[in-house]
């Protein structure tokens, strides 16, 4: 059983416009160990997908037609708030964008990481080495030792005093160390990254993307790294889904599918990645735009901007293919372009 | 495991907050002054405080508060022995207000921390909750906003009779939509931040959202607008006590003096003009004080 398999998964969102089709049909299977990059333009649902795995995601104005997240078999879905919130933290945890935001300016980094330990312990106290007897102030204690420890960890220097700081006289690089600190603080058995990276420099991207997959080697932690940057995808990801307009077109090991990338829009995406040889003017885009998803186009949501789309690419949305042990497609020309 | 490793690590901890506390004090007290002003009102606030809480002692007629008269002494003007004079039952002016000091300014604060406190609440509730809680909540504060504050109170104060609880409770009645309106605005703003999606990311309930992240987020506009209030409290405080409705006499009261006095305006000038400066002073600082905090606690504002 994998760990997490989200399950044609479909999604609506109200608007003034009328009910946008977010998620369109989302499969992806992630199993223990692994490390996913789920990558595509602003808007292709990347990030509703994984805040949709931690039942995050607002209902109304947002709502499931369709499918299944199971987490180790059980559908978060059908589950309700309470039955959620042992899971947070503790088997699935989560690590949002902007590290500058993404901290309490109020609270001391300390408390904040001790507070999700403390959370946690009262479903888990294993987490914080304490039987199911331990009292509130001893494991108030426990979680403000561990969270200490977690800050070493990550690499905050002189971490017991640094507790004492807020967020404030943290750097953006150091304030990313403390949330991915605060994520892992409960052993969760899968991480949700949503672009941890892209608020930082180039050189503390590596140094953190680094960090972070040390971190879950050592502890078996699937991973899914949400990212519109294909070169952190090469960088740390063991496999990668690409998402077009609510829709996983292509999927496989990251090898695979940025090597030999079989789908129009994947190839598109590695087409117009900037490279340091590239000569002025010779980065290739990618005419048009992402299609309007309160009236998607009929058939293949990318036939509108796809080069090789044909009148077939407009009738029947292609169901996704297996074409190699893990890798799949979702293209009506695979047959074609497999036999040239 | 940690722990056994160095034992003294939870004592330095602790150590190390209490002294990051102490440097917030400082700089807050530091940015204070920086404006001349709010150190004035922070002073006369002070000042006000001490001498209400001391009153009793330091009058010079300590039994004129208590209630006992002295009809040969009718109507002095302000002398070495009565600096503020003496009123129409031979009272000395300056004891009196002294007396009626505890009454507007303890009276004042009361209501106002009440206002706040159940205020917060409703507001906090209406604000996380939203959908009907919201609705009903916000319904009911807007048809106390439609009553004038002051006939309420006059009103709840007339049914529930005279004293000084009653006068609170009354005029605290009409007071909290102002903080219910505020915080709920405050609480739908912070709700929506990041940093409370990762908290709520990362296994926290509604109970710990509320109080660690969103309350202490949103306490300096609550404590700006509880300074500014005090002072039109206690102006309330006294306009009830004008209007003979509030604390029963012989406790002195600086709207009920004001009120007897204004009989006797403008020859005896002195038994209005006393409690009446008192009142302005009284709002007149806290609105200082309250200014001044606006401009330590509020970044938006900071000059």
């Amino acid at each position: 059983m994998p760990l997490l398999h989200i399950r044609n998964l479909h999604l609506a969102m109200r608007s003034f416009e009328g009910e946008a089709h977010v998620l369109n049909g989302v499969e992806l299977q992630v199993d223990k160990g692994e490390v996913w990059g789920l990558a595509g333009e602003t808007g292709c649902g990347k990030s509703v997908t994984g805040l949709s795995v931690s039942r995050l995601v607002a209902t109304p104005p947002a709502r499931y037609m369709q499918g299944q997240i199971l987490f180790d078999g059980q559908d978060v879905l059908a589950m309700d708030e309470a039955a959620m919130r042992p899971l947070r933290g503790r088997a699935i945890s989560m690590i949002f964008q902007d590290p500058s935001t993404n901290l309490n300016p109020v609270l001391r980094v300390g408390d904040q990481i001790a507070d999700v330990a403390y959370e946690i312990g009262r479903h888990a106290p294993e987490v914080l080495g304490l039987t199911a007897q331990a009292g509130s102030a001893e494991r108030k204690r426990a979680a403000r030792q561990l969270g200490v420890q977690m800050l070493e960890r990550v690499g905050i220097a002189d971490a017991a005093r640094r507790a004492n700081d807020y967020p404030h006289q943290f750097s953006g690089g150091m304030r990313q160390r403390v949330l991915i600190a605060m994520a892992l603080v409960g052993q969760p058995r899968l991480l949700i990254a949503d672009e941890p990276t892209t608020a930082l420099d180039v050189t503390l991207q590596a140094q953190i993307l680094q960090l972070l997959a040390d971190l879950v080697k050592r502890s078996d932690t699937a991973v899914l790294m949400i990212t519109h940057n294909l070169g952190v995808v090469a960088q740390i990801c063991s496999h990668v889904a690409v998402m077009y307009a609510g829709h996983v077109v292509e999927s496989g090991r990251t090898r695979e599918v940025l090597h030999a990338p079989r789908h129009p829009y994947t190839r598109a995406l590695l087409a117009a990645l900037p490279r340091p040889g590239l000569a002025r003017g010779q980065l290739a885009n990618l005419p048009g735009r992402v299609p309007d998803l309160i009236h998607p186009p009929p058939g293949c949501r990318f036939a509108p901007r796809c080069a090789r789309a044909t009148s077939l690419c407009e009738k029947e949305t292609p169901a996704s293919v297996a074409v190699s042990d893990k890798h799949r497609v979702a293209c009506v020309h695979l047959d074609a372009e497999a036999h040239p | 495991m940690n722990a056994l490793l160095h034992p003294e690590a939870g004592a330095s901890v602790a150590s190390g907050a209490a002294h990051a506390r102490r440097e917030a004090w400082r700089r807050a007290l530091y940015r204070m002054r920086q404006s001349s002003l709010s150190m004035l009102g922070l002073a006369l606030v002070v000042l006000l405080l001490v001498l209400a809480a001391t009153g009793h002692w330091i009058a010079p007629f300590p039994d004129h508060i208590t209630g006992s008269i002295d009809t040969a002494m009718r109507f002095k003007p302000p002398s070495w022995k009565n600096w503020m004079g003496t009123n129409e039952l031979g009272q000395d002016v300056l004891s009196l207000v002294l007396g009626g000091a505890r009454i507007s300014l303890f009276a004042g604060l009361a209501v106002v921390l009440l206002a706040a406190a159940v205020g917060t609440v409703v507001g906090a509730l209406a604000g996380y909750l939203g959908g009907w809680t919201d609705e009903v909540l916000m319904r009911l504060a807007d048809l106390k906003l439609t009553l004038p504050g002051l006939i309420l109170a006059m009103a709840v104060a007339a049914a529930l009779g005279a004293g000084t609880v009653n006068m609170v409770i009354a005029i605290s009645l009409g007071w909290w939509p102002g903080f219910a309106r505020l915080v709920r605005g405050e609480v739908l703003g912070k709700r929506e931040e990041v940093y409370v999606l990762a908290a709520r990311a990362l296994g926290a309930g509604p109970v710990r959202i509320m109080w660690r992240h969103i309350l202490p987020n949103i306490v300096s506009p609550v404590i700006v607008k509880m300074s500014l209030d005090v002072g039109f409290a206690v102006l309330t405080v006294a306009s009830l006590g004008f209007v003979g409705i509030g604390v029963k006499p012989p406790t002195p009261e600086w709207g009920q003096m004001l009120s007897t006095a204004r009989g006797f305006l403008p020859d005896y000038w002195w038994a209005a003009i006393f409690p009446g400066g008192a009142i302005f002073l009284a709002v007149l600082s806290f609105n200082l004080l309250g200014d001044g905090l606006r401009d330590v606690l509020d970044p938006r504002s900071r000059r």
